[in-house]
């Protein structure tokens, strides 16, 4: 096998006299700053506007706009009578490549929609942001427009959402009160509904 | 025989054989829908156009008998257009339901239109309403929207079961499928009409919602419900523990096998499954000592020195079951009466369940002609060894899968653990007799293993292992093979493959078979036994 040699680049002299380089680093530093500092001043009394000053986004109290296709936090979309417009078929689960989608469907009362998430959770610290399960539900049912970024959690239960944070995104953890709408009753009130973690002890 | 050319290719087939069974032999799929070859031929759907030389126009090949010098083309662009447009007017009320269709990945309907179909609907009109999700009977769900009206159900309910009690009701497409009044398809075969149907109106109530068909894996293996032995698929879901309430079977299906069932299978064995996911063995049970957790290393070792601890083999004995293999059989048979003496039976007392003229057997263990043809019937008696048992003349008894409350009767089995030294009890569910042994060995159930069942009417067929072991249960075979290890016995068999070799060396009824000569149906190789009288 050929063995390819690769010598590492040596310093040159003008380099090992360092305060040149030393120099050069600072007036780079120092042109931005003076740039930055003049451009912004002049943007203050509406001068030079056509020319764009170095930015810095005061995240998270200033948030970047997103692209309308901007891939975030998943969301269930409702019908009008607020249930969810998800008919448990199962294709997100099957076409998710990660496997971060868990469906278990259930018989819906009206026989003209046959079935509805019993359980709909996704582990979002296994999803990859793909985007296949919008792309393939076939009910519009799930989008990932909430424009949720900051998905941190201390533990990988608490990655894991339920249909109570799906279907309302500004909901969070542990969910005591349920609002959804749906045709049968959620655990929180002693129904079938459930959640990927147990329902809050009643006492 | 009627020479026919069908595609290019010649064939000859027996007069009255129809262009599609020729085609079948040639190997060439015509689409069918109301076609079954185990039916009448009803000739209503239409799908299976083909055209014929010198016809006019194309011809149905499900009833159109063969002639000499036919030529039939099945792929030309004529039989194509037509059969498109007769998948256009099947699609023209049937709903848009795919995704929440049980059916589908496994429906005719979307395999024909992505085989042949793929034409742009023109159907703007708003489609026919019907009912949907009407309940038929215990098991089977109809919904008429998708409904083709190919009539097999109907033509299953009145010719294999005649039963009768399904119809179609009015005309044109008002037409419906459904039940005549007052009746109920709660016949013993009644959900065979869901693996008849081609499309998504039958399905299966028990089966429902519980998996996406592409999610499930199939083994072929027969069914232990009877000594009927009916082949089966089983579906299983191999990594979705969240559905189907993390059981393993999912649901069985028919595999065709023209000696033993045909087509069809009885509910009996189709919803049988549920034991082999629920209360199960799945660990090692024995008696306290020393704080010790029982394993399969101290509970063989015990056994083992229990066994040899026996002044005398004939106070060891074995009630078998034939629920075991026929590898395991032999096994018990070499280890224990030939080597050891033993006492050993599968002859327990009789307990008869229903049965009918088709498919459905009283006996409800799959192997007892194997044990029989292994000379473990009637040779002894389970109640005699028990009698003895209770007399004191046995130290060691081994009882596999039977319940012996449930065979003795209460009083006798509750007193075996005392006058034993020791009772073992292998089996693959928890049952009173488990309770009361002295050492529990947890096995696996027949689709967990590999082995040879052979059925009523004397067919050596091959169950195959599906899925591993639940738990940590052991396959019988290799417990037996174990235990031989630790009694010292010489056995040079790694697996039931070579036991089997050994076993069709030994007894003359199974020749010189081998696995592969066994293949997926199955090998006759005793008389069909005489019904046992009452």
């Amino acid at each position: 096998m050929a063995v390819k040699v690769v010598r590492r680049p040596e310093l040159t002299f003008w380099e090992k006299l360092y305060l040149p380089q030393i120099y050069c680093g600072l007036k780079i530093t120092f042109r931005h700053f003076f740039k930055n500092l003049f451009l912004h001043l002049a943007h203050r009394v509406g001068r030079l506007k056509g020319h764009r000053a170095g930015v810095t986004v005061q995240y998270p109290e200033e948030l970047r706009p997103l692209m309308s296709r901007f891939r975030s936090r998943h969301r269930l979309t409702q019908r009008d009578d607020g249930s969810p417009r998800c008919v448990g078929c199962m294709l997100c689960e099957t076409v998710c490549p990660a496997k971060c989608i868990t469906i278990v469907p259930g018989e819906h009362p009206d026989p003209h929609v046959e079935k509805f998430p019993v359980r709909f959770d996704i582990n979002l610290g296994v999803c990859v942001y793909c985007g296949y399960c919008v792309e393939v539900c076939p009910e519009d049912a799930i989008r990932m427009d909430t424009g949720i970024l900051d998905v941190a959690a201390y533990s990988r239960d608490a990655m894991k959402l339920d249909i109570h944070e799906l279907m309302d995104p500004k909901l969070r953890k542990p969910v005591e009160r349920c609002d959804l709408d749906f045709p049968h009753k959620c655990e929180v009130h002693g129904g079938d509904m459930k959640g990927s973690w147990p329902a809050p002890e009643t006492p | 025989m009627p020479r026919l050319t069908i595609d290019g290719r010649e064939i000859e087939v027996p007069a009255g054989t129809t262009v599609i069974q020729a085609a079948e032999k040639l190997g060439i799929f015509i689409p069918r829908y109301c076609y079954h070859p185990g039916l009448s031929i009803a000739g209503n759907c239409r799908i299976c156009l083909v055209e014929v030389e010198k016809f006019p126009k194309l011809q149905i090949a499900c009833n159109m008998p063969v002639a000499d010098g036919m030529v039939v083309h099945t792929k030309s662009e004529n039989a194509e257009d037509g059969r498109r447009a007769v998948l256009e007017f099947l699609l023209a009320n049937h709903p848009l339901d795919c995704p929440v269709c049980d059916q589908s990945g496994e429906c005719d309907l979307q395999n024909f239109y992505m085989n042949f179909g793929l034409y742009d609907p023109r159907f703007r009109e708003q489609k026919n309403k019907k009912k949907k999700a009407v309940e038929l009977g215990p098991h089977v769900m109809l919904d008429q929207e998708r409904c083709i009206l190919c009539s097999r159900c109907v033509r299953f309910t009145d010719e294999i079961t005649k039963t009768g009690e399904f119809g179609i009701f009015n005309r044109g497409d008002r037409a419906e499928l459904g039940l005549y009044p007052g009746e109920v398809l709660d016949n013993p075969y009644a959900t065979n009409v869901v693996d008849i149907c081609p499309v998504g109106a039958l399905t299966e109530r028990d089966f429902r919602f519980k998996a996406r068909v592409w999610y499930l894996s199939s083994a072929p293996t027969v069914c232990n419900g009877c000594s009927q032995g009916c082949n089966i698929d089983l579906h299983f879901l191999p990594d979705r523990p969240h559905l189907n309430d993390g059981a393993r079977v999912v649901r069985v299906k028919p595999r065709y096998n023209a000696e033993v069932n045909e087509w069809w299978l009885c509910d009996e064995g189709r919803f049988g499954f549920g034991w082999v996911d629920r209360g199960r063995l799945g660990a090692v049970r024995g008696p306290k000592t020393n704080g010790a957790e029982a394993t399969w290393e101290t509970a063989l070792a015990a056994i083992s020195e229990a066994i040899s601890g026996a002044s005398d083999g004939a106070r060891v004995g074995v009630i078998a079951s034939t629920q075991l293999t026929c590898e395991e059989l032999f096994l018990v048979r070499e280890i224990f009466r030939k080597s050891l003496g033993a006492r050993v039976t599968a002859s327990v007392p009789e307990r008869p369940g229903s049965s009918d003229d088709f498919l459905v057997k009283a006996d409800k263990t799959p192997n007892t002609r194997g044990a029989t043809l292994l000379g473990l019937m009637g040779s002894d008696d389970a109640e005699a060894i028990v009698n003895d048992a209770l007399a004191g003349e046995l130290d060691v008894l081994w009882i596999f899968e039977h319940d012996a409350i449930d065979l003795f009767g209460e009083e006798k089995a509750r007193k075996l653990p005392e006058k034993l030294r020791l009772l073992v009890f292998s089996g693959t569910n928890e049952s009173a007799t488990a309770d009361l042994a002295h050492w529990v060995l947890p096995t696996a159930a027949y689709v967990e293993k590999d082995g040879t069942f052979v059925n009523h009417h004397g067919r050596l067929q091959r169950v195959g292992p599906a899925f591993p072991p639940f738990g940590d249960s052991r396959e019988d075979w290799r417990v037996l093979m174990d235990l031989a290890r630790m009694l010292d016995l010489p056995l040079e068999w790694r697996g039931p493959r070579e036991v089997f070799r050994a076993l069709a060396e030994a007894e003359a009824p199974f020749g010189d078979l081998t696995y592969d000569k066994i293949g997926s149906d199955g090998v006759a190789i005793a008389p069909a036994e005489e019904a046992a009288a009452p």
